[in-house]
């Protein structure tokens, strides 16, 4: 059994180690024993780009240097950058180098880890200042507006070790508040924090905890639904893979909170990565004994087990979930009874998110009001956000409530690539809407978003340009839908399906103009009528879609007409006569032959053929073919 | 209980009542298809939604609790536009072949599509995406046309206790069957059809034999007969409107004989019989230390399931076969040689009031008189009212006629069978008046009503019998469970697979959910049965004539070899995966 | 609708004995038919009715409760897979960065479409809901190798990694 005074050691013992690399600007002192600490990013964007080599490569050089006690390398969770993987940062300095490749390790090991000068070329270009000097990562753009709560350790600490945790104040939360703190103690500084839910509809965290604690039954349940399912979202995987002990702790607190001895974790099975890291961290916060029985001495009680999602984007539904995780297809219950009255099993559960979750051991530790301080009036603390699409910095960002998105997308997203035009951002996913140009200085919290016809959802931000048919985005999210629906209910079963036939034969050059009323009476249909927040939401995408982008509609319907260029139907491929010089590329490239001409001579595309990919567009090098 | 208001009128329930139980008490109906009360709960038809002032959206009343203060509306535009979309939503992939559909203008989908003048075609009308399956002896499922309001699930698996079919991938792509879609008799399917009675509309129905049956009576060489269960008299008039519980004997036996049949027999009598060979079956168990408890055998939806679900149970049943069965082998043994007539060259038609008679028909160890089948053809209750309004009979109207001699009278015993307990107390009345001749008692009424599980002990001169009743196959497993574990000892149980009896069988008559959530149909439909029993003075099956004579002139004695070979069958180990 | 695998079964008594060691070990925890299947698919790489079976009678539930669970869930798959399993993310990043045109030309250049396997059994192809990999987008997975920031004319080399 560990005491509380033993956790405190553990937190001495190593504190030093960690604070250095709390800094990105390089200015504490550095007391942690090595002369370099090099972090590499080892989350799944990184591991995609191929950090794994990065990190052999690191390993090797330091054996051949005999640098073993000089430097300590540690694989961390994601740093949010994910489109400049693999990430690596040498800290006490904290400089910052992007796509780093195995070959260039030798160099940097050479030069920076042995005579101290960081290597430039290899750094992120926006950390090199024009004098030469080096700026911390804390002022690039990326960062500088970001505030990090959420995500205060992934990239910091290693994952796979839980006493790196404690040293920045693991488990003390939990410790405080078995000693220290009775439930009611626990929901009320919850309620004070304004904590609200960040997986979906933003439902006060306090409250829930206290509907579940105000339950009477001789068993309760601690669920926390990391299954993640919107397609382009990863914030719940960063944190898993990054810091995972924080979910375990923040659960082990609800579960003194509500009574509950026995806590689940859905998570996806496509994150192999986060799997791994979870058990590893139970097993390791059971063997120290921050789980398991009679923790830190009291007569609180509380394990964790894992059960792994199957690919059912409908249990991130919290009653899908707990059928999910019963063993049965993953099919909403209707409510009431709600989970904190019977939940999993039938007893009293409280299902949160990874990231609310994330949020709750700094609650407790710096008080409600160190959290209400940011965000706004209603939506209190910090988003995260996974930031894609047509954007420069693709990655994950946290930022506080009350942000504008255009501060997330031309700030810290850096903006539009390739001179093109922001078009909309959508959040929320296949549930939730996009947000037009015109509303880009928009604060965003909850009631904004849902005002605008969006919402907050988990935290997707895609961002499109002007070359995405807003059309073609709802048909894409509506397909998904249609794909995820669990069937049980008929508005969601079936109306997702025969709403995505109207929007296809729109695509299509089919359309008329009273399919755009029936698509708004199924519209309002589904969001009435459907079972589970999936049905009632699946029709979002198309009715904000519709609300801001009218226009792209009637032009599909009355002009026959794809804007944007998007949809196949209704666009066609030409070549210039006069700019093509006959160079025959674009008829080898042509995967269906429709591409015919002599060499040195002006090319023509056979219509009927014509699949419309693209590639003969992609590849001509005179710019002599057009969409229409 | 809690106060709230429903479309303005106040109403007190109790608090855990829901929107639709409080709806009813106000006289407000509020249209359903998914819910089953106590079998289906589960809100996924969505037809049913009402409004909640100051609540957004539309919540689904079968499930949704009252609370003190609500106000419920059930009729707003709202409400309405959204139950007749949900309505055009499902007609938009339901297969509408109405005319030709055997539930039509008994279709719970078609009503409500009437009722909300709904365009049917609004949404588009797909093409057919499912094959029908009509691979196995009893049982058609046309998933073109299931709405997945999963009744036939719950049907399956909670009242049965089977789960041979289930709701199968997701989405759009959602359909209901077996696994791996296998056809019904390739599964652990008993066949019972309660499937088919909780189906609203007609995407499960029975095999139908129909057309043999035509033929057969359009063909001057066979000698047809027909005989009709006991359940069948207070179940028949359903079809042609008439008030649930009617006793249709008379009217019945006239119908069929309009038909063309050339005899129409009562099954009651071969109920009898099997009481004669099952009471002395089970005295001799009990004096010569043989297999207890005994279990009987008359419902072949239970005997497949103890084939199928616990073999070791195998030795409990008893050999006696099935009153159907019994009837079979006398008309094509007895009464063919009596007649003079090739048993070739009768044709046999039962009239019972279950899909799985359909199965037991073809069962090789029942047939053992020749090498024919014994009874040619099982029709339902709903099969012959089809017939009858397809030979343009006014029912209601027609006289009453009786069964023709020698089937023609039985004791009230035999009529009885047709509920549950009915069989045991039939079994009861004989084997007490066999172990004690001076046993005058003829009502056993622990054993009658509607309840799951029924139990009683009886000591008879000395001998203690006890016994226990099940309907509904979740509640036998729960009485085969206890006896497996020890916890319980009887020495006979009856068990008829569906809940309540033959009276409920899955080849009843289809009555809507409507109908179904409010009346007890199994106590009234019961209730014709023990008032025809009141009716007769003679109580017990082996005091029947007709018992007298069949012994006399033909098998000797209950459980002789005559009997033996002809009136008792073996079973088979079957699949239980 | 089941089609039945081209391929017969060919589970060892082995592999039979490790799902059931795995099944009994956990046969008293609530919810276990997830597991299992899970287990099963990773002995055997695919859910045939051989092993579903076995799965029903281990744990006594009918068979069709476990194929409905099986078909409910994407992950499971009732065919084998091919030697190379290619999964293409079909996610919002990779989407609006025009990964249907990377499925398409997989399926252009394998002969198959999304959710197929070659006849030789070299490949199959599926499409798959987000691997987190936004920043790479669009991308794709063969077996465990992730591939990023793909164009069309990338694939042929790819492909031809895993021919042979």
């Amino acid at each position: 059994m560990l005491t509380i005074q033993e956790l405190e050691n553990i937190k001495k013992s190593k504190e030093k180690l960690v604070a250095v690399r709390h800094h990105r600007s390089g200015n504490v002192p550095n007391e942690s024993g090595y002369k370099y600490q090099v972090l590499v990013c080892g989350g799944t964007g990184c591991t995609s780009s191929g950090c794994k080599n990065v990190v052999a490569a690191l390993k090797e050089q330091i054996a051949k240097h005999k640098l073993e006690n000089d430097v300590k390398i540690v694989t961390t969770g994601c740093f949010g950058l994910c489109a400049l993987g693999p990430i690596m940062i040498v800290y006490p300095e904290g400089t910052f180098y992007s796509a780093v490749k195995a070959e260039t390790i030798p160099e940097i090991v050479e030069e920076h880890l042995i005579n101290g000068n960081p290597v430039r070329h290899l750094l992120y270009q926006q950390t090199v200042c024009d004098d030469g000097s080096i700026k911390s990562l804390d002022e690039t753009d990326f960062y500088k507006k970001q505030l990090r709560v959420a995500l205060r350790n992934c990239g910091v600490i290693d994952p796979e070790d839980i006493e790196e945790y404690i040293a920045t104040g693991g488990y003390s939360a939990l410790a405080k508040v078995l000693t220290e703190m009775t439930p009611d103690d626990v929901v009320q500084t919850l309620l004070d924090s304004g904590l609200r839910g960040r997986g979906g509809g933003g439902f006060p965290t306090g409250r829930k905890w206290a509907f579940a604690k105000a339950s009477v039954s001789d068993q309760k349940y601690v669920c926390c639904n990391a299954d993640e399912g919107d397609p382009g979202a990863f914030m719940d995987r960063s944190i898993l893979e990054g810091d995972p002990h924080s979910v375990l702790e923040a659960m082990a607190i609800a579960g003194y909170t509500i009574g509950a001895n026995q806590g689940y974790i859905y998570v996806r099975a496509e994150y192999p990565v986060a799997v791994k890291r979870l058990l590893i961290a139970i097993e390791q916060a059971e063997k120290l004994g921050v789980l398991g029985d009679n923790i830190f001495g009291t007569d609180f009680s509380f394990r964790i087990e894992l059960r792994l999602g199957a690919g059912a984007f409908v249990c991130g539904e919290e009653t899908a979930l707990m059928t999910s995780i019963e063993g049965h297809r993953g099919e909403p219950r209707p409510r009431p009874p709600f989970p904190a009255v019977k939940g999993l099993f039938g007893k009293p559960t409280i299902l949160n998110n990874v990231e609310t979750y994330a949020n709750i051991p700094q609650i407790i530790n710096k008080g409600a009001d160190w959290f209400a301080s940011m965000g706004t009036e209603t939506s209190k603390g910090t988003k995260v956000f996974a930031l894609g699409g047509k954007i420069t910095n693709v990655g994950l960002v946290e930022i506080p409530m009350g942000t504008t998105l255009r501060e997330i997308v031309e700030e810290i997203g850096g903006g539009v690539p390739n001179g093109k035009k922001f078009k909309a951002a959508q959040t929320g996913g296949p549930s939730g809407g996009c947000i037009p140009a015109e509303h880009i200085d928009v604060p965003i919290d909850y009631e904004n978003l849902i005002a605008l016809g969006s919402m907050m959802g988990s935290g997707g931000l895609i961002v499109m340009d002007e070359d995405n048919c807003m059309v073609d985005i709802a048909k894409f999210f509506l397909e998904f839908t249609v794909d995820e629906s669990c069937g049980k209910c008929t508005p969601c079963r079936i109306g997702t399906k025969r709403l995505y036939e109207l929007i296809d034969k729109i695509t299509s050059g089919k359309g008329e103009m009273e399919d755009l009323d029936k698509i708004k009476e199924l519209c309002a249909y589904m969001k009435s009528t459907s079972l589970c927040a999936l049905g009632q939401t699946a029709s979002n995408p198309v009715v904000s879609t519709m609300r801001y982008f009218m226009d792209e509609y009637i032009a599909h319907v009355q002009d026959k007409v794809c804007p944007a260029g998007v949809c196949k139907e209704l666009t066609s491929y030409e070549i210039i006569p006069e700019k093509c010089r006959g160079c025959t590329l674009c008829a080898r490239n042509c995967p269906v032959n429709a591409i015919s001409g002599k060499v040195k001579e002006p090319h023509v595309i056979d219509k009927e053929k014509c699949i419309k990919c693209g590639m003969c567009m992609n590849n001509c090098k005179f710019g002599a073919i057009v969409k229409k | 209980m809690v106060t709230l208001k429903i479309n303005g009128k106040s109403v007190t329930v109790p608090e855990d009542y829901t929107i639709l139980q409080a709806a009813k008490e106000v006289n407000v109906e509020i249209p359903t298809l998914c819910y089953l009360k106590n079998i289906n709960c589960i809100a996924s038809c969505r037809v049913c939604v009402v409004e909640l002032k100051g609540r957004p959206g539309l919540v689904a009343s079968c499930v949704y609790p009252v609370a003190e203060g609500m106000e419920v509306l059930t009729n707003s535009p709202a409400v309405r536009a959204s139950r007749k979309m949900t309505i055009e939503m499902l007609l938009s992939n339901h297969n509408k072949k109405c005319l030709s559909c055997s539930r039509s203008t008994n279709c719970e989908l078609q009503r409500l599509a009437n009722d909300y003048n709904v365009d049917e075609n609004r949404f588009g009308s797909e093409a057919p995406r499912y094959d029908i399956d009509d691979v196995s002896p009893y049982l058609v499922r046309d998933n073109n046309k299931c709405i997945l309001c999963r009744r036939c699930v719950a049907a399956c698996s909670k009242v049965q206790g089977i789960g041979a079919i289930g709701a199968i991938a997701r989405g759009y792509k959602t359909h209901i069957d077996g696994a791996f879609e296998k056809s019904a008799d390739e599964t652990t399917c008993v066949g019972c059809g309660q499937c088919i009675v909780a189906c609203p509309v007609g995407a499960l129905r029975e095999k139908t034999n129909v057309d043999y049956v035509w033929e057969a009576l359009g063909n001057p060489d066979k000698h047809v007969i027909a005989f009709t269960a006991p359940s069948i008299k207070a179940t028949l008039g359903e079809c042609f409107d008439m008030p649930i519980g009617t006793n249709v004997e008379g009217e019945m036996v006239a119908a069929i004989r309009q038909l063309g049949f050339d005899k129409v027999f009562n099954m009651d009598v071969t109920a009898d019989l099997t009481i004669c060979e099952e009471a002395n079956e089970f005295i001799g168990r009990v004096r010569n230390g043989g297999t207890l408890p005994m279990m009987t055998s008359c419902c072949p939806g239970w005997v497949k399931f103890v084939e199928h679900q616990y073999p070791e149970f195998i030795p409990n049943l008893s050999t006696c076969k099935s009153p159907q069965a019994m009837f079979g082998a006398v008309l094509k043994s007895y009464y063919a040689e009596k007649n003079n007539i090739d048993p070739k060259d009768i044709f046999v038609v039962s009239v019972i009031p279950c899909t799985a008679k359909k199965f037991e028909v073809t069962r090789e160890q029942v047939n053992k008189t020749g090498d024919f089948q014994d009874v040619d053809v099982s029709l339902t209750t709903r099969e012959l009212g089809n017939m009858i309004k397809n030979a343009g009979i006014k029912f209601a109207e027609l006289d009453k006629e009786e069964f023709d001699n020698p089937f023609e009278i039985a004791s009230g015993a035999g009529i009885i069978f047709g509920a549950t307990g009915g069989v045991m107390e039939a079994a009861l009345r004989t084997a007490a008046k066999k172990l004690d001749p001076n046993f005058e008692g003829v009502e056993f009424k622990e054993v009658r009503g509607t309840e799951g599980v029924k139990e009683a002990e009886y000591t008879i001169n000395g001998t203690t019998v006890k016994v226990a009743v099940a309907s509904g196959l979740a509640n036998a497993r729960k009485v085969l469970e206890s006896v497996k574990s020890g916890e319980k000892e009887y020495h006979f149980i009856e068990v008829m697979a569906c809940p309540g009896g033959c009276i409920n069988g899955g080849g009843q008559p289809c009555q809507s959910d409507s109908v179904k959530n409010y009346v007890d149909l199994k106590t009234i439909r019961a209730k014709a049965l023990y008032d025809a029993d009141a009716a007769t003075d003679l109580k017990r099956s082996h005091e029947s004539p007709v018992m007298d004579m069949l012994y006399k002139e033909y098998f000797g004695e209950p459980g002789g070899e005559k009997s033996h070979h002809l009136l008792h069958t073996s079973y088979v180990e079957r699949h239980k995966y | 609708m089941y089609k039945e695998p081209a391929v017969p079964f060919k589970g060892t008594k082995e592999q039979e004995q490790e799902l059931l060691t795995f099944i009994d070990a956990n046969k008293d925890e609530d919810g276990v038919l997830m597991p299992a299947l899970q287990k099963a698919q990773e002995i055997y790489g695919y859910l045939p009715i051989e092993v579903q079976t076995m799965i029903a009678k281990a744990l006594d539930i009918p068979l069709s409760e476990v194929y409905g669970v099986a078909t409910f869930y994407s992950q499971f798959s009732l065919n084998p897979k091919g030697e190379h399993r290619i999964s293409v993310c079909l996610g919002t990043a990779c989407y609006v960065k025009g990964a249907d045109k990377i499925l398409e030309g997989i399926e252009a250049r394998l002969g198959i479409k999304c959710g197929e396997c070659t006849s030789d059994g070299k490949f199959s192809l599926d499409s798959t809901r987000c691997v987190g990999a936004c920043g790479l987008a669009p991308v794709m997975l063969v077996d465990d190798d992730v591939y990023g920031r793909l164009t069309v004319d990338m694939l042929d080399g790819i492909l031809d990694k895993y021919r042979n």
